[in-house]
Parts: structure tokens; sequence; C-alpha cells
């Protein structure tokens, strides 16, 4: 991340040479504390003022599908499992998380090719990787570990289209907060409304680990996404707003994505997306968007709506169309980037892509159709009522 | 491209399911007290008993009476706070007609506060946090707030105490936004004030001006901080009043009337206890408003005033007080003041004295009688009014206009005589005809929204019961109607309400159709009978609905917005209902019944019946019943929800459900001991087993079969998919079972509804048609009673008072056919044909199935200790082909009657 930063803010490194210098005489260990505490602060600060800066002359692309790549590998239980959990008591095949572990080089691959693409943030594969949704491959003491492994392999992605592409735009690392596999708001048992599979207590704390392996990993933004319970999202947010403050280090940018689950134009909890969109203002996000259950077409009116009503960025990326009959989604790479072009036109959106079903061909059209329209501007929040 | 910029303003969002923006024009936002232990006795009952599904009714009704925001508060000693908290917050997750709207979660601890921001999506207010203990604290506390993205109310208290000057108020809150916006981050149009609200008039000269300081720091608090809020708890104002709720509503309408004018957005009142400013009495008006405002008060003159103002109204009471007054009024000031109050006492002098003054008697309609309405409908719409109320109030209305008819027809008679210009009348009111539809005989409910509507100045044209759709169109094009009201109670009338709909619009009718009743819901409303009439079908809840739906359908600009509006909300409910039908699971009918109710046959003690077949009983003495009338149905039919008897010391309605209360006793003492009305039932019992769903039944010789259905949604582990039949032993077990029955009913109650109708007196009308139906319900309870106890004697020993009874603590069931553990309709026939129900008791059922006299019940009696009342829930086409099997029916008869349950 260091080096990174060099290459960002040039600026920096004189500033910081003139602090080492003045403080010859104070003790070592005294200034590498405060050289790093002052880097994180400029770090992030300047990151997240970069990628503001960006998004206020060009749409953002973020990257596809990720399960959708793995598929095409044909992975069996034993690539799935590796050397490393070889023995494992539960069946692992489908832990898709789990690769960034075992097969680091075919996430690697993967995020390259969305680079190659045209994709400036690259999503970590960690939508799972939380102790409580762990727990289905009896993995919850893994979930740090995930975290820090697949911000790896998005950074060495990174890496090596950087040293084919020395001239390439800013790239950046989402880390992927999924929605768990348990949810705050509705009860399992329809006999017992007021009951809850888990606690809000035990989400943060789900979360907060995964929030810690991501930032120990060197993930630029923290992404939630599939938000279809607000109040997993609000156990999110509250997560990274209590890690940040608690560890003293400057908040990461915030993506935020829901998801409209039906033409009711509510989330499965039952919220409107106003009402979605009030809740969750409060994380003070780069962005807030929808993602996934919807192909681009059923979205449009949403992502309309939510243009009009958020201070912030909007972010979009839906899967490739509705799936059909076998659960495929067909929708073509020319066919979702025409949607999304008319999203770009029409100003609804900041941070475009794709969500199930899409792949690499679909974020090429799809960077190619948006490249040269000009973003969505910010609302003007007015000081007075 | 145009490109237009948004601008986005700095209001106050709060969200439940859907969101609440405070904006200029929103004004006073009511926010919903009932859901407080310290403030409401009922609901702490509730909350300690653990009856959490009462408990959310009470939120339900302040939903439904339009608060805006509900305050949740669990602060008792004797309460698991965080518990509490957590618990009903979760369950009001699972109720959209609740969570719809933000929630206020008030609790002096913060560890409450905390489980409670933990259990809801949307974005809440806290109630409260300060600067009691530290700014350390309020710090840390504020920042959890933030990270749970909740709107807070701060109290102006600091380490120094409770702010009660209007510096020190002004002092603490700038301090704490500073803090908040400053340090935490906090957005300042998340941040609301509760400066203190103190009790003035106490006697203690120091207390005199906390309303002033109240005021007058809000005005400070808004210039300087316009995007923050002031709220406060205004009841505390008068609290050295308690006792006398006449005074203490004044004293808070005047106070509102001032803190609203200096920049209050909210508060946490009792909306139905406040007094509109313009209509407090005169005299203790201006004594409230000087000792609200401090005003010639220098030894506490203003309060001695109004102390002993106080004195005479206590010890005289509200109306009496008033009474000597308001009659030195003018004419028009009377008689608006009779129709308030309901006063029937001098109408007919001061409508004659009217009559004199104006030219024409028809301009005392149109002038101070319609003047005084509009009044009662503005109350009633703001909540100011309730219904027993309102209907009081049509009461006086006829009788007003029943002096002036025949003056009235007597000008006609005149004009048309002249005939200089024979009609150059114009169009009169807008007309509204209701019906309640073929095959139903209920009523009460039309009667209530006919004469809500009457008194919002609507013509009512009411056909009765069981008016065939024919009838309702071909009188509604004759009288060119402007509105359809239809109504109905039982099922059969969901599918009369669709037919008729799709009758409009083969006729090409374009009146907007509103429907209403006990059965009909928004939900059937949207997926049934909108799609099939175009020109605007609208479900409305109840009366007090009726009132602004028939106003927006009736205005020009008005009517298409809201059409258009309520066609987006329909077709939302609909593709909600389509999507859910798809992925509800359901099990295959084959599978249901294998997983039935597991009963332990090989221990079960059969107890036999005094007597098989059937028996008719009369009581000619009533008085045996009326100890077992449950009385919270009785005020449900008045729009008044609570229970019995809580609801007749509730804050909002106490004072209302007691007078209606009141008079329902003396009427019932009436029907009582004049012998109105006699009650006649029929029982029987009869050897029975049961084979899967069917229960075989020996009437003598003669063997019948009942046929009962059973879910097929897919429970939990463990969770039996129930069919009445579960509970009958079953053929294969060889052992003696037993099933009973009964039907009972009211008679006599028409020509007491007669006479009523001819003195114009509907408020006594419909008391009595909800005394009837009481009195049938009390008949079936005190029936199962003596059953349990006698006739079958399974629970001879059985001693339960009249609550247990209520909440059915008894054992066995009486589940009714066509309700929802058994809502076939038609198997009424059997158990009438078991009873000889027509001979022994005079029931008589309509095509629909519906009973009449309306006031009936029948049902059938289960013995069985494990016996239990359950819904059914939806069907799928596979039983329902079985079922035609067993009932031997087309199976275009039965899906017509099972069609409520079909998925």
């Amino acid at each position: 991340m260091q080096a990174d930063l060099f290459i960002v803010q040039p600026a920096f490194r004189k500033e910081k040479k003139e602090l080492i210098n003045d403080t010859i005489y104070t003790p070592h260990y005294l200034i590498v504390l405060l050289v790093v505490l002052f880097s994180f602060g400029y770090m992030h600060k300047n990151l997240f003022m970069s990628i503001q800066e960006t998004l206020k002359k060009r749409i953002l692309v973020i990257d596809g599908a990720m399960g959708t790549m793995i598929q095409r590998h044909k992975l069996t239980e034993a690539d799935y499992r590796g050397t490393r959990f070889a023995d494992w008591p539960s069946d692992l095949k489908g832990n898709n998380d789990l690769l960034c572990i075992t097969q680091p080089a075919i996430v690697t691959g993967i995020h390259l090719q969305y680079l190659e693409a045209g994709a400036d943030i690259v999503e970590t594969n960690t939508f799972s990787s939380t102790s409580i949704a762990m727990a289905d491959y009896d993995m919850q003491s893994l979930a740090y570990e995930l975290n820090v492994a697949a911000a790896k392999c998005a950074q060495e992605a990174i890496k090596q289209y950087k040293s084919k592409h020395p001239n390439a735009t800013e790239k950046y690392i989402a880390g992927a907060i999924g929605p768990l596999n348990k949810t705050l708001s509705l009860s399992p048992d329809v006999n017992n409304p007021g009951f809850r599979a888990v606690t809000f207590d035990e989400v943060v704390l789900a979360y907060t680990e995964q929030i810690r392996g991501l930032v120990d990993g060197g993930v630029d933004i923290i992404l939630i996404e599939t938000i279809f319970d607000t109040l997993n999202a609000k156990a999110a947010i509250f997560a990274v707003k209590e890690y940040f403050r608690k560890e003293g280090k400057p908040e990461l940018p915030m993506m935020i994505s829901g998801t409209i689950t039906d033409a009711s134009g509510r989330t499965l909890s039952g919220q409107t997306l106003s009402a979605f969109y009030t809740s969750i203002e409060h994380a003070k996000p780069l962005s807030v968007g929808l993602n996934c259950a919807l192909g681009a077409q059923e979205m449009r009116s949403h992502i309309e709506e939510l243009a009009q009503i958020a201070t912030c960025y909007t972010s979009a990326y839906p899967n490739a169309g509705l799936p059909n009959a076998m659960g495929e989604y067909d929708e073509q790479p020319h066919e979702t980037a025409h949607f999304i072009e008319d999203w770009a036109k029409n100003k609804f959106v900041n941070i475009v892509g794709g969500c199930c079903g899409t792949t690499p061909d679909h974020i090429k059209h799809i960077a190619d159709n948006v490249k040269n329209i000009t973003p969505r501007t910010l609302p003007i929040q007015d000081p007075t009522i | 491209m145009s490109e237009e910029i948004i601008h986005i303003k700095p209001y106050l969002r709060l969200a439940g399911l859907e969101p609440l923006i405070i904006r200029p024009e929103t004004n006073f936002v009511n926010v919903g007290e009932r859901t407080n232990v310290t403030g409401s006795k009922k609901f702490a009952r509730l909350i300690k008993d653990n009856k959490y599904e009462e408990a959310l009714s009470v939120a339900r009704s302040q939903v439904e009476s339009g608060a805006q925001i509900i305050d949740v508060n669990m602060d008792d000693a004797l309460l698991e706070g965080v518990a509490a908290m957590t618990t009903f917050l979760n369950l009001i997750q699972s109720e959209p007609d609740i969570a719809k709207i933000p929630i206020m979660i008030d609790s002096s601890k913060f560890e409450i506060i905390e489980a409670g921001l933990k259990c809801v999506q949307g974005k809440c207010i806290v109630n409260s946090i300060s600067m009691k203990e530290g700014e350390a604290k309020f710090i840390e506390q504020a920042y959890i707030c933030k990270a749970f993205g909740a709107a807070v109310i701060v109290m102006a208290f600091d380490e120094k105490g409770q702010a009660d000057t209007k510096d020190r108020k002004i002092e603490i809150c700038s301090r704490a936004y500073k803090i908040l916006v400053e340090q935490v981050g906090f957005d300042p149009q998340d941040i609301i004030f509760d400066p203190n609200i103190f009790a003035v008039a106490t006697g203690i000269e120091e207390h005199n001006n906390y309303a002033v300081d109240f005021i007058e720091a809000t005005r400070v608090i808004k210039e300087r901080m316009p995007l923050a809020k002031v709220s406060g708890g205004v009841s505390n104002v008068s609290f050295s009043f308690r006792g006398n709720d006449a005074v203490r509503e004044s004293i808070h309408a005047v106070f509102l009337f001032h803190a609203v004018k200096a920049g209050m957005d909210m508060g946490i009142v009792n909306a139905g206890q406040l007094e509109v400013y313009d209509e407090i009495e005169p005299t203790l008006r201006n004594l409230c408003e000087d000792v609200i405002l401090n005003r010639n008060n220098d030894n506490n003159e203003a309060t001695e005033a109004l102390i002993q103002y106080a004195d005479t109204v206590q010890a005289k009471g509200k109306v009496e007080v008033k009474s000597a007054a308001w009659r030195e009024g003018t004419v028009e000031e009377r008689l608006a003041h009779s129709l308030i109050n309901g006063i029937t006492d001098f109408i007919d002098a001061d409508t004659e004295e009217a009559r004199l003054q104006y030219s024409e008697p028809l301009e005392v309609i149109e002038g101070p009688l319609m003047a005084g309405m509009n009044q009662v409908g503005d109350l009633f719409g703001a909540g100011k009014m309730f219904l027993p109320q309102v209907v009081k109030s049509a009461r006086v209305m006829k009788k007003s206009v029943a002096v002036l008819t025949p003056f009235i027809e007597a000008e006609k008679e005149r004009k048309k005589l002249a005939s200089i210009n024979p009609n150059g009348a114009s169009k009169g009111p807008a007309k509204i005809l209701l019906a309640t539809v073929k095959g139903d005989v209920h009523d009460i409910g039309k009667n209530i929204v006919g004469v809500v509507l009457g008194c919002n100045g609507y013509e009512i044209i009411d056909l009765g019961v069981m008016v065939a759709a024919d009838k309702i169109l071909t009188e509604a094009q004759k009288q060119e109607v402007d509105i359809i009201g239809l109504s109905g109670l039982i099922t059969p009338s969901l599918d009369e309400m669709v037919y008729i709909a799709k009758e409009m619009k083969r006729r090409g009718m374009t009146i907007p159709l509103m429907i209403g009743g006990a059965t009909t819901s928004r939900m059937h409303t949207a997926v049934k009978i909108a799609p099939e009439y175009g020109d605007g079908v609208i479900h409305v809840l109840d009366a007090s609905r009726s009132v602004t739906v028939a106003g927006s359908l009736l205005n020009k600009d008005q009517k298409a917005p809201f059409l258009l509006e309520l066609e987006k909300a329909y077709a939302g409910l609909k593709s909600d209902f389509d999507n859910k039908k798809t992925t509800k699971q359901s099990l295959s009918y084959a599978d249901a019944l294998q997983n039935k109710a597991i009963i332990d046959w090989e221990n079960f003690k059969v107890v036999a019946p005094s007597f098989t077949g059937n028996k008719a009983i009369e009581i000619n003495d009533l008085s045996e019943l009326v100890d077992y009338i449950d009385w919270k149905p009785f005020f449900i039919a008045w729009e008044l929800h609570g229970n019995f008897p809580a609801i007749l010391t509730d804050k909002v309605v106490g004072e209302v459900a007691t007078k209606l209360y009141a008079d329902a006793q003396k009427l019932l003492k009436q029907i009582v001991e004049e012998k109105w009305l006699t009650a006649k039932g029929a029982i029987g019992f009869w050897p029975a087993s049961s084979h899967n769903d069917d229960v075989v039944v020996e009437n003598g010789k003669e063997k019948l079969s009942l046929h009962f259905l059973r879910q097929q949604a897919k429970k939990t582990v463990g969770q039996p998919n129930y069919s009445l039949a579960d509970f009958i032993c079953p053929a294969a077990e060889n052992k003696k079972d037993f099933i009973g029955a009964f039907a009972v009913t009211i008679h006599g109650i028409e020509k007491h509804i007669k006479h009523f109708e001819e003195n114009l007196d509907d408020y006594n009308k419909i008391i009595l048609q909800a005394l009837a139906d009481r009195l049938a319900e009390a008949f079936a309870e005190y029936l199962h009673a003596k059953t349990r106890k006698e006739y079958w004697g399974y629970a001879a020993d059985e001693t339960l008072n009249n609550e247990s009874l209520i909440s059915e603590q008894y054992v066995g069931i009486r589940p009714a056919p066509g309700y929802p553990a058994c809502p076939d309709h038609t198997e009424k026939y059997t158990l009438f044909n078991l009873l000889d129900a027509e001979k022994n008791t005079g029931i008589s059922l309509t095509e629909s199935l519906a009973m009449y006299p309306a006031s009936s019940v029948c049902g059938w009696y289960f013995a069985n200790p494990q016996s239990q009342y359950f819904g059914l829930g939806k069907i799928n086409q596979d039983q329902v082909l079985d079922y035609t099997k067993r009932k031997d029916k087309p199976l275009e008869y039965i899906t017509r009657w099972l069609q409520p349950v079909i998925d």
C-alpha cells in the first residue's frame, strides 16, 4: 500500500521527508509512529479525494460476476480443497470465497480479466467471508484470513495489470460485504414472528472481523452490497463506523448497494426505495445504488428514483437480465450495455457494472458505451430549509 | 439532454417501511403515546401479562388514528426493559401496517435505547440523551445513535440539572448543538430539542413562567438553529390540574397554539384530548392564556383565578358549566353548540327560532346547520371527536331538519304554484348510495358510514340489506348518484362485490365504487375487485376514512390524481400478491393428511353427553345472558378500539367510551326489563367418528358426513397441519366419540329499530343493533358453558369468570362454519339439518348462507382437550378436488364457495 501511495501522491513524499528531517532528534519509534499515523491520514483522505475527483469527471466501471467466471473453470471438490483442506470434514465445493486461499491464481486471473475489460473497481471475492456465512462449511475461524487473502488477490491482479499498462488510470479495490444467510428483520419461523435467527450484536461482530480482514488486506473501499434487509446493512455500517472510530483510523469510503427484489419496488424486508435510502444515509457513503435480483430493464425506474433523492454518487450493477427457465442468464453483452448507456445518458448513474451472469465481455461493452458520457452531477444540498 | 440540477433540502427525514419527511408545511407532527408503559396502564398491563399480540393492536390503533410516529417506552421497574423493547419492536417489524411509520425509542436507560435500535431497520428517533452525566457520556451516546443512523431528542439537562429558565434552556441546547455538530458530526436536521415542559400554576411563584420560558426558548432555539427541531411532552404543563380533564385540555390547546407558533415541531400528545383553540369557552381560554403566558399574575392572581374557575367546572361537571353560558349566544351559536355536543334538549325551539329569523326554511339548513355539521366533520377528521359523538350530532341534525321539513315542503309547493321559475334549482348535495350486498344481512357498519357521510353534507340513499346487484345499479343510475358504497360481512359477499364491479363495467358506468365491511380488505379489493372496473374501486377501512375518500372522489381537482395514486398502490399490492403466491410453500394434500394433529386416543376418556339428538332452548329473561356479554366488540363496532373495561378509563377515548357504555347499559336494562327481545337456540349431540377429514355423525338411524378442510401450508418441524376432524376419534380406534352443535339467535329487534328510525335516533338504533349482536354471542357463550358443565358435562367442575371465558381458557371449542377453521359456509346446511334449526330457533339461511335475523351464531362443539382454534390458510387444487368428491358436488360449486381459501 505504501508503494501505491507514492504513485498516487508524489507530493506527499516530499512532505514526509521534511517531517523526518524536522524531527530528527525525536526517539526513533516515535518517528515511525508519527509517520504511520500521518501517512494513514493522508493516504485515505487523498485516495477518497481521488475517487471523488474521478467521479466528477467520468463514470466509473465496477467489475462483473465472480461466480459466473469461477463456474467456467469447472472446479472439482479437490480443486476447492487444495492441499491445506484436503482432510476437511465437510464438502467444500461451492465455497467460492475459499478459492482466495486454495486457488489464488484463478481468482487473481478473473480480476485481471475484468481489469483488461475496462473495470476501474474490482470487488474482492468475499461475499460470504464472514464467520456467520462460513458456518455452512464449519469454517468460522477462517473468516479473517479469507478477507486478507481476497484483498491480496485483487492487489496482485492490479499489480500485474499495471506492469502491463504502466500509463493506465487508477484502479480501486472494493472489499465486498454480503448480506449474510441470516436476517435481522425477518423471522425464519412463520409461527413465531418475534423470533430472530441471529442478533444485531452477532452480526456486528462478524462484520467487524470481515472489515478488519479487508482493511488489513489493503482494500480502498468498503462495499456493502446485495442488501435485502436494511437492518443487516445497518449492522454493517455500524461495524464500519465503530471499527474505524475505535481503531482511530480515518474511515474508508463506503459504497452501499441495495436490492429491490421484485416489481413492488421494495426490499425483501419491506422498505420502499426512499425509506431504504433514508435508513442508510447516515453512512455518508461515497455512493448508493442497486444491484442483483433485477436485470437492467427492470431496474431502470428504481435507479432513476434513486438518482433524484441521493445526495451522494449513485451506482448500479444489474444482473444480465432475468434468469431463464434453467436459471441461466442469457442477456447478451451489447444488450446490457445498451440499457446502461441509456441510464448514463439520462444522468442516473456514476458507477456502473454487472452482477449475476455478467462477464468480462459485458463489462467491456459497458465500459466502451459509457466512456464518453458525462456522469451524473451531485445534487445541490441547500443549506437552509 | 437538459441538465437540471436537483436541489435537496436539509429536512428531517425518518423512515419506517415508508419515509416520513418533516417539511415546514408538515406543521405539527403527532407522536403516538399509547405504546408507553409509563403513560398507558392498559399497555403496561398487556406487556406485563405477556400479551404482545394485543399490545400490537394498541400500536395499530394509533397508526390508524393518525399517529405519524409511535413512541415506544418500556421503562417499568417490574419489566425486563431490554427484553420487552426487543420483543415488541421485533413483533412490530412483521406488521407492515404498523412498521410503515417511524419509531421513537423512548427510555431513560441507554441500554434499552440501544436494544431498540438493534431491532429497527428504518430511521428512528432516540428519546432521549442529555449532558446530565457529563459531556463524555453524552458524546459517546451520540456517536452510538449516529452509528445507528437515528435522529436524537436532546433533553435540556446538564451536569447542573434540568433547565427551567429560558436562558438555561437556550444555553444547554446551544452547547449540545455545538458538540453534536462540530464534534460528533451530527447532521443538524437530525437534532431535536426537548427544552422541558414543566407544570405551571402550581401555586409556587417560581413556576409561573415555565410555559413562557419554554415558548420563548423555542423561539430563540429555532432562530439560532433553524434546522434543528423542537419537541416536548405536552401534558406535563397542566399537571397541577390532574383529575380535571376539561381544564387540562384547554391548557394544552392554549399552550400548543403559542408553542407551535414559536416553532415547536412535534410533540408527544394525546390528540383525542386536544380541544380546538377557537372552541374553548372564552372565559376559560382567557384564564388559561393568562396562566400560560404568565399575564396578570403578579401575586399568583391568574393561577388563583384559573383554580377557582376549575373548581366550578369540577363541581358542576363540564357540560353543565358550559350550559349556562352557551344559552346566551346567538341562535346560530346555540345550534352549532347543540350539534357539536349532541344536545337535543333545545333543538326544536332553537330551530324554530332560526326559521323565523331566516327568510326561507331551507336557509337554516344551508346556513347554521351545515356550518355546525362542517365543524363536526372537521373535528372528526382531525381525530378530535369520536364516532359515538358524531352519531349523536347526526341525531341532533336530523331532529332539526325534521322541524323544518314541513315548512320546506310548503315553500316548494308555494313556489310551484307561483311558477315563476319552475326549475332553476341547482343540483343538490352529492349523493351516495349504500347497500349491503345480496345474501348478506349485516348493516351496523354500513349504517355508521351512512351517518358519518350524512354528517358531512352528503345525501345518503340507503337501500338496506340483501340488495341484489341489479337493484343497486339500476337505482344508482336512476337517482344519478355520485358514489356507490357496498358493504358485506361474510365471505361470499366478496364474490358478489366482484360481480357488481363487473356489472358496472358492462353497463358502462363511471361512478366510483367504495368497498367496506368486516370481510373486505385492501388486498382483496386490489387483487379481485379493482381489476374488474376501471373507474375507481376504493377500499374504505372504516367510517372515518369514508369521509376523506368521498371528499377526494367528489373534488374535481383531486379525483384524477387520487384515483391514479390508488391505482398505483393497488397494482403494487396485486403484484406483491401475485409474487407471493408463487413463493409460498405448501404440502400436497396427501402429505398434509400425514401431518395431522397427534392425539393420544388410547388414553382418551370419552364423556357421553346427557342426551343425544337436538333440543330447543328459549330464554325469556335476558338478564341471565347479561353477565356473558363481551363488551370489547361492542366498542369496536363504534370504532373505539381497546380492551374492556380499560377503555372506559383510556386517556383518549375514555370519556366517550364511558358515555357510550352508560347509554348502552340504560338501553340494555330497558331491553331486559321490558322484554323487547327473546333468545332462541338449539343444541344437539351425536355419536361421531372421523375418517380422514370427514366426520360421520349418527343422527338416529341416519348417518351424515360433515366435511372439514385441512391446512396445507408447510409448517415448521413439529407443527401439525390441522383439520377439525383431527379432534374427533378416528373410526379405526373403535371408541365412541361425540360431536355437538348449536345455533342461537335474538328475535324481536325490527319493531324497535323502526321506532328509533321514526324518532330519527340513529344513535340508539345502532346501539340496539350492536347489543343484539352481543346478546347472541353471550347466548352462545352461555350455552357453551352449560354444555361443558351440564348438557355434555365433560368439564363438570369448571369455574371460570367472564374474563376467562372471553379469553377462551375453557376446554373444547365451538368453531363456526364460514370462519377460519372451517370456512365452508355450505356446511351450515348440515348443521341446520341436525339441529332442526329453522324450526327450533326461527333462523333462516340466505342464498349466501348468512343467517337471518342478523344477530345469530351457530357452530360445532368439540370436547377434546387438545382441540383448538386455528386458521385454515390457503388450500391447493388437490384438496379442492378431493373435497369435491367428498361433498359430491360439482367442482364449480365447490370452487365458488371455497374461493377465498383457494390458492
